[in-house]
């Protein structure tokens, strides 16, 4: 399927970078006129696989962030990818309240909380060479 | 983000505004840790009510302050009636640990120092 349009944006591992990236992701997912709820689910699960990037990706490092969104008739893709450490046991960090960095008051919940507020959220990794977390929604067809 | 306080008998009301994520999650820690020590308190209240947003690094804060006011013998509690945020509370089972109402009036009723 063909998006019907996409944007790519970088940017560097810096935390005030959080709320840039997911007032970005919900401004051109706007196009779709999706709810304010959903909106706001977007801009959740967006935020938390920037954070997770930041912190467990590049920890104290800086490096690049790369998102990518792309628009479908009712649904969005967003890819988010780093180049930084990657997840040696997926499975592992997506367990709820598993946290690597509990000494950082880090809740584990990061995965859990973009599950429950997208479709879908798919996990790709290597260690030493990065991970791509990409979200899915679909958003209702009534438009408000 | 912005964190205003005010003191009800010994119970500490820590009032957040703004957006509560990872960026702000440290100074949030360090503002409420400092007011903790200055004395007095022994119940805190947590009122989320002027968050615009928060995400899972909002957890972190309330449960690592949640440790230290146990340990003084205090209770927790939570002012809260955004949706999404109530939702990020109860998966992490912040709820379990702390009860939520809908206005501080109502948290100072159920807590006995105040």
């Amino acid at each position: 399927m063909q998006p019907v349009n996409e944007m790519k944006l970088e940017f560097l591992s810096k935390s005030s970078n959080e709320a840039f990236a997911r007032v970005v992701a919900a401004a051109f997912v706007s196009q779709l006129d999706p709810t304010i709820e959903e909106l706001a689910d977007v801009r959740t699960a967006v935020s938390e696989a920037v954070t997770n990037a930041i912190i467990h990706g590049y920890e104290d490092m800086i490096g690049t962030i790369r998102m990518v969104c792309r628009l479908y008739e009712r649904s969005v893709e967003i890819e988010i990818s780093d180049e930084g450490k990657g997840i040696e046991d997926i499975e592992q960090a997506m367990q709820p309240l598993y946290t690597s960095k509990p000494e950082m008051e880090r809740s584990g919940m990061g995965f859990t909380v973009m599950e429950s507020f997208m479709d879908m959220v798919r996990v790709r990794s290597e260690p030493g060479k990065g991970t791509t977390v990409t979200l899915y929604k679909t958003f209702s067809s009534e438009r408000k | 983000m912005e964190i205003r306080f005010s003191k009800k008998g010994s119970t500490l009301i820590v009032a957040f505004s703004g957006e509560l994520d990872h960026h702000f999650a440290e100074y949030a820690r360090n503002r409420i840790e400092s007011e903790l020590l200055k004395a007095t308190t022994r119940d805190v209240i947590f009122d989320l009510t002027g968050l615009s947003f928060m995400d899972s690094s909002g957890i972190g804060v309330l449960v690592g302050r949640y440790a230290n006011i146990r340990r003084l013998g205090g209770k927790a509690a939570v002012i809260c009636r955004n949706r999404r945020i109530l939702k990020i509370l109860e998966m992490s089972g912040v709820l379990k640990l702390m009860s939520v109402y809908d206005k501080p009036d109502d948290a100072l009723r159920a807590l006995p120092g105040a």
